[in-house]
């Protein structure tokens, strides 16, 4: 690698130090060198001073703007597509606003008014809660003890790490295709599986709770192992110590698993539970694709018993160009994973506190 | 649990024994892990399969010979453009991939390594952009789109992905513990540019970072199903929208649909294959960190 061949100079004055084009090509190549030779290149003769003082400039001037320019991409893309459409959409929730029909009427609150009362959103809101809990608890619940297997010294841990959280790979599509197929009431595994031990076979589409059992088990497969790992790696941070020290006073593993695994892994837990509900709360690619065969997937079944928030939104918006009422009801979820989050939090901080 | 005797010299030896997986654990843990991979194997088999395979008592569990002739089936479809599918989530997955890393590393490093005002403030607020939900900006998004000409074409699915706050984050969290100080003022006394730096010497320090964030990256964009449903139409899908434009009408065709997904997931085990490791490590560091 070619450094620069030393020149007899006095060491760069601090202040001119930006890249100079003539050597360009063989700063890139001494940079590429270990730290040491880094730090042992010789530095370049300063220029004379016309063009020092210049120099002297355009490096002040990369010192104090550069960092702005360098996190300018995250700011320019966040103020176009994200904190702009956040505020667009209040205004757009205060009309009646058709892409189609071209229509843009303010409405005030008309169209959170209508929200309030309207039976189709509160049972949107009930089935998304339904599937929320039915997918949060178990989840984290098998996380949690997976996790703790797997912090066990064992063989092949890498292996087993691996295998859980292969779900995670697969497509949100994919697995709710296959999941639809498995508990398809005529031909699914499920059924087969339950008529081998004796019990009927479940139509798992058209009932509300069943519905929302399938769709939960699409989420709980898909995120158990990747929260499993979460909480193995907080776990792994315990110190060994304490157990020890439990074990020597008589504690059984279930019983330091309560006292000193699950307090300790508090502040994980609450990562987990705010993470699940903000994903939670917005399902909808399992859902939606749960509802194959019907006329418009974006009902939820032919009852709406499995139309989560999301859906219902995505239906006003693009189905029914009812942007305003859309962008109403986007409001709304907001509130309610805001809402959601703070309760689980607290909860969770109640909890800990009682022990 | 027996007690354990009063204290003993070998505190190592002891410690295995309370720490060693007993067979119960391996038996949950291989229970777990066939739960875990069962419905991916699933599919294989079904989309390896003819469509009798679903009447079939007891279902088949190992794969047929007709791989070839339904993913063949797969590409002919007339209303699954699941060839363009392919290609359009390998540009639109390629791209925010690249953009992200990039864009990550270079905020990532000012927010690590450099001195500004408003320093502090700024990060927070991207801190706080990640949690607000995609959902929020949909229909503002959408019609900002039809503004600009994009419903339709793959710009819409890439440039308002090119960055996201939790890139940013991450590569600031693994900047600032991965990329002495010394190195770069000795970088900087060496004559070079706050982004000569970046190029030659934070870059390469952040690289392991980088490779997570561009794995999680490729596989959400891949993943990608709301927005893209929203804005493009299914004669220009993403594989994904592919998947749904079978679902929409093929839905009793189990073999054609798991062959389908099957292809659709592939690159994902592949890139999963290659790198789990590296995946597994970046989520459990991130875990840590959070």
């Amino acid at each position: 690698m070619g450094a620069p061949a030393a020149r007899p100079a006095p060491p760069d004055p601090k202040g001119s130090c930006h890249e100079r084009p003539e050597r360009a090509g063989g700063g890139r190549a001494v940079s590429l060198l270990s730290p040491a030779a880094e730090r042992t290149a010789p530095a370049e003769p300063s220029a004379p001073s016309p063009g020092g003082a210049w120099r002297a400039r355009l490096n002040r001037f990369d010192l104090k703007f550069s960092p702005y320019l360098l996190i300018s991409p995250f700011f320019l893309i966040f103020l176009v597509f994200g904190a702009f459409p956040l505020v667009y959409t209040l205004w757009v929730a205060l009309h009646d606003w058709g892409l189609s029909s071209g229509t843009r009427d303010w409405a005030g609150l008309g169209n959170f008014d209508y929200l309030v009362h309207d039976p189709d959103f509160w049972h949107a809101v009930v089935n998304t809660v339904g599937i929320f809990v039915l997918s949060t608890v178990p989840q984290l619940l098998l996380a949690l003890g997976v996790a703790a297997l797997l912090d066990r010294r064992m063989k092949a841990s890498t292996f087993f790490r691996i295998g859980m959280v292969a779900p995670l790979v697969t497509s949100t599509a994919a697995v709710a295709i296959v999941f639809t197929q498995l508990f398809d009431r005529d031909f699914g595994l499920v059924n087969w599986l339950l008529g081998q031990l004796g019990a009927g076979a479940i139509d798992w589409q058209v009932s509300r709770g069943w519905s929302w059992a399938a769709i939960s088990a699409m989420v709980d497969w898909r995120w158990t192992g990747y929260n499993a790992l979460i909480f193995l790696a907080a776990m792994q941070a315990i110190p060994r110590d304490l157990y020890e020290a439990a074990a020597i006073d008589g504690a059984s593993r279930i019983r330091q698993f309560w006292q000193i695994t699950v307090p300790l892994l508090r502040p994980t837990i609450v990562f987990t539970v705010i993470i699940s509900t903000i994903g939670g709360l917005q399902l909808f690619t399992e859902p939606v694709l749960f509802g194959v065969g019907s006329s418009n997937r974006m009902d939820g079944g032919s009852m709406h018993q499995f139309q989560t928030i999301t859906m219902y939104m995505y239906d006003n918006a693009f189905g029914h160009d009812r942007y305003g009422y859309g962008a109403a009801i986007a409001w709304a979820l907001f509130l309610l994973i805001i809402v959601f989050s703070l309760v689980n939090f607290l909860l969770i901080r109640r909890a800990g506190d009682a022990k | 649990m027996t007690t354990l005797p009063a204290r003993r010299p070998r505190r190592p030896g002891r410690m295995r024994t309370l720490w060693d997986a007993s067979p119960l654990t391996y038996v949950a843990l291989v229970i777990a892990l066939a739960l875990s991979v069962f419905p991916i194997y699933w599919m294989i088999v079904v989309a390896t399969r003819t469509n009798d395979v679903v009447s079939d008592v007891p279902p088949p569990m190992i794969p047929g010979g007709h791989l070839g002739e339904n993913v063949r089936r797969l590409f002919d479809n007339p209303d699954a453009y699941f060839a363009k599918g392919l290609v359009n989530s390998a540009i639109v997955s390629g791209c925010v991939t690249v953009a992200t890393v990039f864009f990550g590393s270079l905020a990532g490093f000012a927010f690590a390594k450099l001195r500004f005002r408003g320093r502090n403030a700024l990060l927070l607020t991207i801190i706080a952009t990640m949690m607000v939900p995609v959902q929020m900006g949909l229909i503002p998004l959408f019609m900002i789109m039809v503004k600009l000409g994009w419903q339709n074409h793959l710009q819409a699915v890439i440039v308002p992905f090119l960055i996201t706050g939790f890139g940013v984050f991450m590569m600031r969290q693994y900047a600032d513990q991965a990329v002495p100080d010394e190195l770069i003022e000795a970088a900087r006394v060496d004559g070079c540019s706050t982004f000569g730096i970046y190029w030659h010497v934070v870059l390469p320090a952040l690289r392991p970072a980088a490779g997570v964030l561009g794995l999680l990256t490729f596989m959400q964009t891949w993943n990608d199903f709301m927005w893209p449903l929203a804005v493009l139409n299914p004669d220009n899908p993403t594989v994904q929208l592919s998947i749904n434009n079978l679902a929409n009408a093929y839905f009793k065709d189990y073999t054609l649909m798991f062959a389908g997904t099957t292809v659709a997931v592939l690159p994902l085990l592949v890139v999963f294959v290659l790198f789990g490791r590296q995946i597994i490590g970046g989520i459990m560091e991130g875990a840590v960190k959070a």
